[in-house]
């Protein structure tokens, strides 16, 4: 075995709070391929979305901080798993290219931040350095049955030229993962929406239109669960399904799932492990049922 | 020797920026300056007048005209200079126009720059030499690259003009992309019923030599006597054998290949003759989906043609063919939708492209005519067309205005209406572009008696719902979002050059813009010419293009042909270079580095030397500099002169 794969890792606020399975689940996926993530020391807000409404290099400062944290750690890459933070450490690089931009945002600092670190979502690391050929074969319990449908919302990918990451319309990753895994992939239209983000605490009204949508869209291609790769999209669909449905007067059950607790679930990792318990919507009769219908299909295989 | 200085105002162009009476007044006193003036408008006739009249008066040996690029005006004072009795290459000309008063706004420094310039071409012009041209015999016949509508109506018109044409088009028939269209706007007439005649004409020309199924392999020689190889590819068919007859489609049992004709709408054979008036209507075997070539197993065609012209083993043939001149008509190719994630780009079937759409509406068609979803076949009701795909949108590099797309939308849009009249079409537009003869009646037609809903504003996203489409976007007039629910999506893409248009540029030694598309000699008075002698531009090779404009352009390509041939002989630049075969090492550099071949070493008593072939030398001056020995000059521009011309600069 080569050296295994080492990065900064920033968890981010809503890693240690609202998504807290997210964060679970990524931690001991990770640990299963072999994947070292080294937390950010005495790392910060990222500026999440306010910031950048207010100020660009406030907010640039705030994602800079945690640039800095990890060039003193000696790393030139940090992984995070929420988009959003994604996004405010990409950007922050990204203004920053400019020189200017970087003294005002340094100004701000204690330690200044040279932008030698790239920013990436786990997404990416496992897609681009470990590779999906290699995440195969180390699966042990295929998701057979399970139909799926892999959301990416609505900030992984964008803008194209900040992320630089898979396409921006029809995104990848997500879908070829989860199809190493042996699940059911259905192709979903709506991948890059959006689900109405933070609207959810301004605008219910809003979240319940867009992220009803989705739920319509994942049930109508036939999907048993949306499986999600950022904190608020998911929150929006599992937590607030209940809003959404009396809303739209719908009834989805619908499961909304991390992408890493998928593939905790495939690699064999106990359960507690992953933070299935802290989903509204339990996925435990979709699993099942998917699981039965696995069966019937290798039982019909084997028969005939 | 004796010098006039002319230094033109330009109107305002260059006076005012620069002090042109005192450019004047300090060119009296560089070396052999006799005279020396200034002038509003030297191009002018007034303005030529005054320069013959100068040379006769003062006795002048050679004249400079301080002024624009002499890529504008120098063969205008090169003939008048020539019409007062000197030779042509007496004159010198600096730019002070684009070089300097275009360029800067300091009066003073302009002024000082524009007399340096001046000084520099009187120091070059005392070492120039009277050169005179040599003239040379041409090979009266054309080759037409591209047989699209545009290299079609070039080689017609040359053939009826008494000239001999080669026809050179890399697919199998001629008919290009007009061929594929069921009707034309604005009269939305048939276009195989126009086109056809025309085609068949090409066929029965006896003047014209058709190659189908070929390629250019090189261009080699010069305006008047063009060499050039043609890689005739492999069709696995004896055309000098086939009729036609199409048994061999009918039996052939790969019937699910790829019809490129029909735009991949639906399969044809491996063998196949494109449609039912193709020109050449020859028989071609796709060896990537015959059974013959891939499994070694079925040989069906060769057993059933009646007239035993199949051959299995046919290889690439090379020709040559001697020419004289060079249309290049290679047209132009549509943009991948499939960029565009958003409109589900090759993953819906019922999205379609325009030129998809065009054959559904054919009757030569896959469907005879009717329209149907390529999905379930079922007839659509409601039909919604995407336009701008692929052109004004920086985000796919393509920020250029297709221009034809508003009216074959609009075109496409009534034909909908005719042939289901219970349907319904939504047009997504950004704003219409119809500024051809009754194109914007056309347009109009459209909305009002064919009842077409035209929205203005972009699709965001096309997707899935149920077994419909979901055409998602902006009414920006009326400020509001809007989603249609369509049966059939077909987006108008946009065009672009042609796979391949750079590397035929660089075989015809001809330039092309960032985006591929041919470059004009002047974007408004030599729209046909290239920059190569003997090599020019028809349809949308140049720049995408409509029927009528591509046709417009085939038939003044081949003006500019029959205008060249008129000449009976060619005369060849004289500023090419020359060896000093006494000081010439026979090292061979400059063979070497020649890019044009017009170096070739020869034997002189035993020792190798170089000597440059006049009517090849294209006088770029490459092997000048390459040879240790400076035993090559370029006439006109020797060593000599360009020191005299650094001097001048360094001691002023």
């Amino acid at each position: 075995m080569s050296q295994a794969l080492t990065y900064a890792y920033y968890p981010g606020c809503s890693g240690l709070g609202t998504s807290r399975e997210y964060d679970l689940s990524t931690r001991a996926v990770c640990e299963a391929l072999g994947i070292v993530l080294a937390d950010v020391p005495d790392w910060s807000c990222c500026g999440s979305t306010p910031a950048h409404t207010v100020d660009h290099v406030l907010s640039a400062a705030l994602a800079a901080r945690n640039l800095a944290k990890v060039e003193a750690m000696g790393r030139d890459t940090v992984v995070t798993p929420c988009p959003s933070c994604l996004t405010n450490l990409r950007t922050a690089s990204h203004r920053m290219a400019d020189d200017s931009f970087r003294e005002r945002t340094n100004a701000l600092l204690d330690a200044p931040c040279q932008n030698a670190v790239t920013a990436k979502s786990v997404l990416q690391i496992v897609v681009e350095d470990y590779g999906i050929e290699r995440l195969s074969r180390k699966v042990v319990r295929p998701l057979a049955g399970l139909r799926v449908a892999a959301y990416y919302g609505c900030i992984m990918n964008r803008p194209p030229e900040v992320m630089a990451f898979d396409d921006h319309e029809n995104p990848m990753a997500m879908d070829d993962i989860l199809s190493a895994l042996g699940a059911d992939v259905r192709p979903f239209p709506l991948k890059v929406e959006c689900c109405g983000a933070s609207y959810g605490v301004a605008r219910r009204d809003i979240v319940a239109r867009l992220s009803g949508r989705l739920l319509d869209a994942a049930a109508d291609v036939g999907a048993d669960m949306v499986v999600a790769a950022c904190p608020l999209c998911q929150m929006n669909l599992d937590l607030r399904q209940e809003q959404i449905n009396s809303a739209n007067r719908t009834s989805h059950r619908m499961p909304v799932l991390y992408y890493t607790q998928l593939m905790g679930l495939a690699l064999g990792i106990p359960e507690e492990r992953l933070g299935l318990d802290k989903l509204c919507v339990s996925p435990r009769k979709v699993l099942r049922a998917a699981a039965g219908r696995a069966e019937a299909a290798k039982a019909q295989g084997s028969g005939a | 020797m004796r010098i006039g200085v002319f230094v033109c105002h330009c109107g305002s162009n260059i006076e005012g920026t620069v002090d042109t009476t005192s450019v004047a007044a300090m060119a009296k006193g560089y070396p052999d300056v006799a005279y020396a003036t200034d002038v509003m408008y030297s191009c002018s006739e007034p303005g030529q007048e005054a320069i013959v009249k100068a040379v006769r008066e003062k006795g002048l040996d050679g004249v400079v005209v301080a002024s624009c690029s002499p890529r504008m005006h120098e063969t205008t004072f090169r003939r008048a200079v020539e019409r007062a009795g000197l030779n042509r290459y007496m004159l010198e000309m600096a730019n002070i126009r684009e070089h300097v008063s275009w360029i800067g706004k300091n009066r003073e420094a302009n002024t000082n720059k524009a007399a340096e310039l001046v000084l520099l071409a009187v120091e070059k012009l005392r070492r120039n030499k009277a050169l005179f041209p040599k003239s040379f015999d041409i090979t009266r016949r054309v080759l037409v690259i591209g047989g699209g509508v545009a290299g079609i109506q070039a080689a017609l018109d040359c053939a009826d003009g008494g000239l001999d044409v080669v026809l050179v088009e890399k697919t199998s028939t001629i008919g290009g992309k007009m061929a594929k269209l069921d009707k034309t706007f604005p009269t939305v007439d048939c276009s195989s019923c126009i086109l056809g005649p025309k085609m068949v004409d090409v066929a029965q020309h006896e003047k014209i030599a058709l190659h189908a199924c070929a390629e250019i392999e090189s261009v080699s020689g010069y305006v008047g006597n063009f060499e050039v190889a043609i890689r005739k590819k492999a069709t696995y068919v004896d055309w000098s054998l086939c009729t036609g007859c199409g048994l061999c489609m009918e039996k052939c049992p790969s019937k699910k290949s790829h019809d490129a004709f029909n735009e991949g709408v639906g399969p044809t054979t491996a063998i196949n003759i494109p449609f039912p008036q193709a020109i050449p209507k020859k028989a071609v075997i796709d060896a990537k989906s015959c059974r013959q070539f891939l499994t070694g197993k079925c040989g069906v065609c060769a057993k059933v043609c009646p007239s035993g012209a199949i051959r299995y083993e046919m290889a690439d043939e090379v020709i040559t063919e001697k020419v004289g001149a060079i249309v290049a008509a290679t047209g132009f190719d549509l943009f991948d939708h499939t960029r565009y994630g958003e409109y589900g780009g090759g993953r819906y079937p019922d999205v379609i492209t325009s030129l998809q759409y065009e054959r559904l509406l054919s009757a030569s068609g896959p469907t005879g005519g009717h329209v149907r979803r390529p999905s379930d076949g079922r007839e659509p009701k409601t039909v919604v067309f995407v336009q701008c795909v692929g052109s004004r949108d920086k985000s796919v590099d393509r920020p250029y205005c297709s221009g034809f797309c508003c009216m074959y939308t609009a075109k496409q849009a009534i034909l909908t209406r005719d042939h289901i009249p219970d349907s319904q079409s939504y047009v997504f537009y950004m704003d219409i572009r119809a500024p051809g003869k009754l194109y914007d009646e056309f347009t109009r037609r459209a909305m009002e008696e064919y009842g077409a809903r035209y929205v203005r504003g972009r699709v965001s996203m096309i997707y899935p719902k149920g077994d419909r489409l979901l055409v998602r976007g902006a009414d920006t007039l009326m400020g509001e979002q809007v989603e249609v629910e369509a049966d059939l999506v077909v987006l108008a893409v946009g065009a672009q050059a042609a796979v391949g248009s750079s590397e035929l540029a660089e075989k015809l030694r001809i330039s092309y813009d960032k985006y591929g598309f041919f470059m004009e000699s002047h974007p408004k008075l030599r729209p046909v010419e290239t920059n190569t002698a003997g090599v020019y531009l028809a349809g949308a090779c140049q720049g995408p293009k409509d029927i009528p404009s591509s046709v417009g352009q085939g038939s003044a390509a081949a003006s500019k042909v029959l205008g060249l041939f008129a000449k009976q002989k060619l005369e060849s630049d004289p500023q090419i270079s020359q060896v000093d075969q006494r000081r010439c090492v026979g090292c061979g550099k400059c063979a070497l580095t020649c890019p044009f071949g017009a170096v070739k070493m020869v034997d002189v008593r035993g020792e190798p030397k170089a000597e440059v072939v006049e009517t090849v030398c294209q006088g770029c001056g490459i092997c000048v500099v390459t040879c240790p020995q400076g035993a090559v000059q370029l006439d006109h521009f020797t060593d000599n002169q360009i020191l005299a011309e650094v001097n001048a600069l360094c001691q002023s």
